[in-house]
């Protein structure tokens, strides 16, 4: 934890309720879109949040700062996400189900093709501004972020949309290095894959 | 290097955590290859745009309330 950390620690124990207001404030937004992760409906998910922080205020007087505040609230906030999650919808999304590649195997040539292993059907090409720019690619990217597995969604929501780094993000989900990698990159696969469909649907 | 096996690397070649050797082999297949060259960039972009989108609105009033609430009673 750094300086500006055990301030803030020392403050909320003190009863400080500014201090707390803009942590609410603050951590709102990223708190929701997580617990959105999870829950089906905004009301939900508020309730996620109310619930992680009524967690944080009971957990905080034995909180040791191994890890910094944040961190630990977001860690928390998952975990109440997580299991309201299940209680709300118990059918595993179809993409839990087909995992494994990070590119579809028949995309590629087969052993006795010209070139095994090179491309057999290469990415379709796009306009990168429209990628960025267009809302109905931003709604595609959407989407396709709620269609992954809830591990490789928790994943790339912390890293890519809110701009949680890597070392943070494993600790709040709870995982290896190792393993937040592989989820990363099979999520951005994925949500990659689902936007050229995106543009293959325009073109056609 | 295959592309079959390129594109298992790029989520750590995008986040510079390949070895350098390694590193190299996959440079060497992105001069030669304009499809891989053209997946890499994708995944760049995608990043990108992942990073515009919106997040989320504001707690709402009703909610903030009740929290605050919370922490005067707890403190």
């Amino acid at each position: 934890m750094t300086q500006t950390e055990y301030d803030l620690l020392d403050a909320l124990r003190a009863g400080d309720e500014v201090a707390f207001a803009r942590l609410v404030d603050d951590w709102g937004p990223a708190m929701l879109r997580l617990a959105r992760l999870h829950v089906p409906s905004r009301a939900v998910a508020e309730e996620v949040v109310q619930e992680t922080w009524l967690a944080v205020l009971r957990g905080l007087p034995a909180f040791e700062g191994r890890s910094s505040l944040k961190t630990w609230t977001f860690s928390i906030l998952l975990n109440v996400a997580r299991s309201k999650g299940r209680r709300e919808r118990r059918i595993l999304p179809f993409a839990a189900l087909r995992d494994r590649h990070t590119v579809a195997p028949e995309r590629f040539q087969g052993r006795r093709d010209e070139r095994p292993g090179w491309w057999a059907v290469p990415p379709a090409r796009w306009d990168p501004h429209e990628a960025l720019e267009s809302k109905a690619a931003q709604a595609a990217l959407q989407s396709a972020v709620a269609g992954l597995a809830p591990r490789q969604r928790e994943a790339i929501v912390l890293r890519d949309v809110l701009g949680v780094d890597s070392e943070e993000a494993c600790q709040i989900m709870g995982v290896s290095e190792g393993n937040h990698r592989v989820l990363l990159h099979r999520a951005r696969a994925r949500v990659r894959d689902a936007l050229e469909r995106h543009f293959e649907e325009r073109a056609a | 290097m295959t592309c079959r096996e390129l594109v298992a690397l790029v989520g750590d070649y995008l986040d510079g955590r390949l070895a350098r050797a390694e590193r190299e082999r996959f440079d060497a297949h992105l001069a030669v290859c304009p499809d891989c060259r053209a997946y890499v960039e994708q995944v760049r972009i995608t990043v990108d745009a992942l990073g515009r989108l919106p997040v989320e609105d504001d707690f709402s009033p009703a909610a903030r309330t009740t929290l605050l609430d919370a922490f005067r009673e707890w403190s």
